[in-house]
C-alpha cells in the first residue's frame, strides 16, 4: 500500500478546502437557516407535530442529509474531474499507485469534507430548535457511511463526465430530485398508499428514515434496512471503481 | 551492459484505428542522453505515454530497470519522471506544495532537503511560494521538471522540452538536462528539431510514422547525414580504377561500367571538380552522371520540411 501517496492525494485536496474554509462553510449555513425560517416557522406554524416530534426538529435530519449529499457528490465529482480536465491527470496515471490508493485519497477527501459541513449544519440547526439524539453513535455511523457512498458515487460521477454540463447534470436532475421526494420534509406516511410505494424505490428515503430514526428513535422503514440499502449502493459504487481502473474507462486511452 | 529501459515490439492502435505505434523496440542504456527525433504525430509521445503508464499498448512489453511496466508497475513507474509535452499545472496551488505533493503521489517520505536542492538546480527556489498561474512559461516548465525529480527517478523523460521556447530559454534547458545526466539519470527527450538532438543526445533514435527508423551514436549519424553519392557511368567499362585516383576512395562496379564517388556536401569543397578533371585527363569517356542523397537524408529532410510548415 502506498500510503505516501494516499496521504499526500488526501492532503492536497484538504488544502484547497482550508483554504476556501469561509466560501464553503457560509453557504451551507446560510440555507440551511433559510430552510428554518421558510420551513420551520411557516410551515411549521401550521403543522404543529409530526408522529408527535415538532415540525422544525423532524426536518432536521433531511436538511443535513440534503447538504451532505449533493456536497459529496459535487466535491467528488470536481476533485477528480479537474485533474483530468486540466491534464494534471496524467501525474496520477504515471505514479505507483493503485485504483483503491487514488479512490481513497480523493474519496476521503471528499467525504471529510461533507461531514464536517454537516456536523457545522446540525449545530446551526440547535440555533433555531431543540434537538435530540437518542442514539449518536448510529447517527454518526449513517453519516459516515452516506458520505463516504456519495463521495465515491461523485468520483465515478467525475470520471464519467466530458464537460462541466455533464457533472452538473447528476446533482440537478437526480440527487435534487431523490432527496426532496425521499421524505426530507415530511414522513412518507403522510402520503396516499400508492405514493408510499413508489417512494419505496427511492433509495435516498432509505438514508434518511435511518438518519430521522437515529434522532428521534422513529422510522419509515426498518433501520436494518436501511443500513443494508445503503451498503448495498456503497459496494456497488466500489465495483464500478474497482472495473473503471482496471479497464481504464474514460481515463486511459 | 543491460539496458535501464528496454522496449520490445511495442504497438499501439487508438480507438479509432489509427495505428500510432507499429511494433516499436528500443534499448536505452544507463546514464545516456537519447533523443527521439520524429516530425509530429510520427508517434513519439505515445510511446513514452505507454512507458509511463498513461497510455495501453495494445502489444509487446517494456520492463524499466527490470521491472514489468505491467506486472510490476510500482516498481517501474517509481524510477520514472516524466515532463509532459503540455505545461499541465494548477493554476492556483504554490511551486513548493505542488511539488511536495509530486514525491509524496510516488511513495517517497517528506525529505526538505531534496526538495529543495531539486528547486535551487532549477532556479525556482525563490519562487517557492509562488502561485503557480504567476510563472513565466520558462519557469512553468521547469516547475514541471521539479515534479519529475521530486520522488528521486533514475530515467526522466522530456517530452518536447523546448518546443515553442525562445533560443535563450533553449540553451537554458539543454544546460539543465545536462546537470541531470552528470547526476547519473538516463534521459530520453523526444523533439523536431535535428540541432537539438545533435546538440544534447548521445544517441539519437529517428522515428517516423510509428516507426523507429534507426537508432545511432550522434557523431556517427551526423557524420553519415551530409553525405551524397555521384554515381558515374563510364563508356567503356574499366578493368582497374586508376592509381592516379585513388586519393577518391572510388567504388567500381561488378562490371566495371559505373564507378561511385561518396562526398560531402557540408564539406568546404565536395572534390567533384578535381575529380572530373582528373578522370578527364586519364582519358576516362563518361557517358552520365547522377547524384542522390542517401536514404537517412531523405529522412531529414522531410523532417526539416514538416519543420517549416
Ligand atoms: N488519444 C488519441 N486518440 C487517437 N489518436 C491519437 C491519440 N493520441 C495521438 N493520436 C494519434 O497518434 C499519432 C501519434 O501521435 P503522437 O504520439 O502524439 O505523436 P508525436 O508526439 O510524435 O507528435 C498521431 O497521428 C495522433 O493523431
Ligand atoms: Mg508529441
Amino acid at each position: 500500500m502506498n500510503l505516501h501517496a494516499i496521504a499526500a492525494i488526501y492532503r492536497f485536496e484538504m488544502a484547497r478546502f482550508f483554504r476556501t474554509i469561509w466560501q464553503s462553510m457560509v453557504s451551507p449555513v446560510i440555507s440551511t437557516s433559510l430552510y428554518f425560517v421558510v420551513f420551520g416557522a411557516a410551515i411549521g406554524s401550521r403543522i404543529q407535530e409530526v408522529e408527535g416530534i415538532s415540525y422544525g426538529a423532524f426536518i432536521v435530519p433531511g436538511l443535513i442529509m440534503l447538504s451532505v449529499l449533493t456536497l459529496s457528490l459535487t466535491n467528488a465529482s470536481l476533485g477528480i474531474y479537474f485533474p483530468k480536465f486540466i491534464g494534471t491527470i496524467y501525474e496520477l496515471l504515471s505514479a505507483p499507485v493503485s485504483f483503491l490508493e487514488i479512490s481513497i485519497g480523493y474519496v476521503g477527501a471528499a467525504a471529510t469534507k461533507s461531514l464536517i459541513i454537516g456536523l457545522i449544519i446540525l449545530a446551526t440547526s440547535f440555533l433555531f430548535v431543540p434537538i435530540q439524539i437518542l442514539h449518536p453513535f448510529w447517527m454518526l455511523a449513517f453519516l459516515v457511511l452516506t458520505c463516504l457512498t456519495f463521495s465515491l458515487f461523485g468520483f465515478i460521477v467525475g470520471i464519467w463526465a466530458k464537460s462541466f454540463e455533464q457533472l452538473n447534470l447528476v446533482p440537478m436532475l437526480v440527487i435534487t430530485p431523490l432527496v426532496f421526494l425521499g421524505g426530507s420534509f415530511y414522513s412518507i406516511t403522510m402520503l396516499p398508499p400508492f405514493w408510499q410505494t413508489v417512494t419505496l424505490f427511492n433509495p435516498v428515503v432509505y438514508l434518511i428514515s435511518g438518519f430521522r430514526w437515529s434522532f428521534f428513535g422513529q422510522a419509515d422503514v426498518s433501520i436494518w434496512v436501511s443500513l443494508l440499502a445503503i451498503t448495498g449502493f456503497f459496494a456497488l459504487c466500489l465495483a464500478i471503481v474497482a472495473w473503471i481502473f482496471r479497464t481504464g474507462w474514460r481515463i486511459r486511452s | 551492459m543491460t539496458p535501464i529501459v528496454k522496449i520490445d515490439q511495442v504497438t499501439k492502435t487508438y480507438d479509432g484505428g489509427h495505428q500510432a505505434l507499429k511494433g516499436v523496440s528500443l534499448d536505452i542504456v544507463q546514464g545516456e542522453i537519447l533523443a527521439l527525433l520524429g516530425p509530429n504525430g510520427a508517434g513519439k509521445t505515445t510511446l513514452i505515454s505507454i512507458i509511463c503508464g498513461i497510455v495501453n499498448a495494445s502489444g509487446g512489453r517494456i520492463t524499466v530497470g527490470g521491472h514489468d511496466t505491467i506486472t510490476d508497475y510500482r516498481g517501474a513507474r517509481g524510477m520514472i519522471g516524466l515532463v509532459p509535452q503540455e505545461t499541465t499545472l494548477e493554476p492556483f496551488e504554490r511551486v513548493m506544495n505542488t511539488v511536495r505533493f509530486s514525491r509524496g503521489l510516488f511513495g517517497c517520505p517528506p525529505d526538505a532537503a531534496h526538495l529543495e536542492k531539486v528547486l535551487r538546480q532549477l532556479s525556482l527556489w525563490d519562487k517557492r511560494d509562488s502561485k503557480i498561474m504567476k510563472l513565466s512559461g520558462g519557469m512553468k516548465r521547469r516547475v514541471l521538471i521539479a515534479k519529475a525529480l521530486a520522488h528521486e527517478p533514475r530515467v526522466l523523460f522530456l517530452d518536447e522540452p523546448t518546443a515553442g521556447v525562445d533560443v535563450e530559454l533553449r540553451k537554458e534547458m539543454w544546460n539543465t538536462v545536462r546537470d541531470l545526466q552528470a547526476d547519473g539519470v538516463t534521459i530520453i527527450l523526444t523533439t523536431h528539431y535535428i540541432e537539438e538532438a545533435e546538440a544534447m543526445a548521445d544517441r539519437i533514435g529517428v522515428i517516423a510514422k510509428g516507426e523507429i527508423l534507426l537508432v545511432e551514436d550522434t557523431a556517427a549519424l551526423m557524420d553519415r547525414m551530409g553525405k551524397k553519392e555521384m554515381r558515374i557511368e563510364l563508356q567503356a567499362p574499366l578493368a582497374a580504377i586508376p592509381e592516379a585516383l585513388g586519393e577518391f576512395a572510388l567504388e567500381r562496379s561488378e562490371d566495371g561500367a559505373a564507378l561511385t564517388y561518396t562526398y560531402d556536401t557540408r564539406g568546404e569543397r565536395t572534390g567533384i571538380t578535381r575529380l572530373l578533371a582528373d578522370l578527364q585527363s586519364e582519358g576516362i569517356a563518361l557517358r552520365d552522371v547522377q547524384t542522390k542523397q542517401s536514404s537517412l537524408e531523405e529522412i531529414f529532410v522531410d523532417l526539416v520540411r514538416e519543420e517549416t510548415q
